[in-house]
């Protein structure tokens, strides 16, 4: 980690992995719709509803996700002071709120035709729509600090206590058993069929890789953008 | 009840949202990049 602290060498990584974690997440998200919209089997229950799953389950890891690279992050930042913290969390915030706001938006047009309902009070949607609004939290007290020129030790204290939602997300199912159903996916294994869950893999990888490429490239506009500033600094006195 | 508005709604929010993201973060770092560049070879 501390090897990334010096910029110079920092974007000497990223600049190609920008161009490959973009083409990669392009080829694979769109390879991974179109196969999840016209080759993948429809489910004997939802039938064709179910096809909504290979956007909504790789936002809802992204949303999660996010903050848990927000954590890391401010956990960086309090211990190790390393220089990049603040920076990657404010450049994962902005993903992460557009992942968290698809999820919940793709899960409330799935509900629809699914439950009869556009929303309900569930305790995965409300914790999912709590996320959804400390990511706006976060982007206003991060931008707010770096604008009066603090270090962005308030935010990282705020990324870390907005963790706190992350478990509260994931065992929701377990806790509140309402509407959302229980957990489909896990790491041993699915109880989703390989026709209908064939495509998620490319989808999952196809987002993740286009979250990657969004967060380095917000990185980078952020040392650039100190570097000007640092410059127009040191030409004014 | 027809399915598929559902999943073409789905379908393009998700790929909207997910463009406009991408396209913001490209443009944003190309500007300060070449804000950057500029100001180097001043």
């Amino acid at each position: 980690m501390h090897a990334l602290a010096n910029p110079t060498r920092f974007l000497r990584i990223a600049k190609p992995a920008t161009d490959w974690l973009l083409l990669i997440g392009l080829a694979l998200a769109i390879g991974g719709m179109a196969a999840g919209l016209t080759l993948s089997s429809p489910d004997y229950l939802q039938g064709e509803t179910v096809r909504i799953l290979y956007i909504h389950v790789p936002s809802a890891w992204l949303g999660m996700a996010g903050w848990g690279g927000i954590a890391a992050a401010s956990v960086s930042q309090l211990v190790w002071r390393h220089p990049l913290a603040a920076v990657a969390g404010r450049a994962i915030a902005p993903a992460g709120a557009t992942f968290a706001a698809i999820c919940l938006i793709s899960g409330s047009i799935w509900g629809r035709p699914t439950w009869g309902t556009w929303w309900e009070w569930d305790g995965r949607l409300t914790s999912m729509l709590v996320l959804f609004f400390l990511y706006l939290g976060y982007i206003g007290l991060a931008g707010a600090e770096r604008e009066r020129g603090g270090e962005g030790r308030i935010a990282a204290i705020y990324g870390l206590v907005g963790a706190i939602n992350l478990p509260i997300i994931h065992y929701s199912v377990l806790w509140w058993r309402t509407l959302h159903q229980g957990e489909s996916i896990g790491l041993t294994g699915s109880t989703i069929d390989n026709s209908i869950l064939w495509p998620l893999p490319l989808t999952m990888i196809g987002f993740t890789c286009l979250f990657g490429a969004v967060v380095l490239m917000r990185i980078r506009a952020q040392l650039a953008e100190t570097k000007v500033e640092a410059r127009i600094r040191r030409m004014s006195q | 009840m027809n399915p598929w508005p559902f999943v073409v709604g789905a379908y393009s929010v998700a790929v909207l949202l997910t463009a406009l993201l991408v396209i913001w973060a490209f443009a944003s770092m190309r500007r300060a990049e070449a804000a950057a560049d500029a100001l180097t070879r001043k």
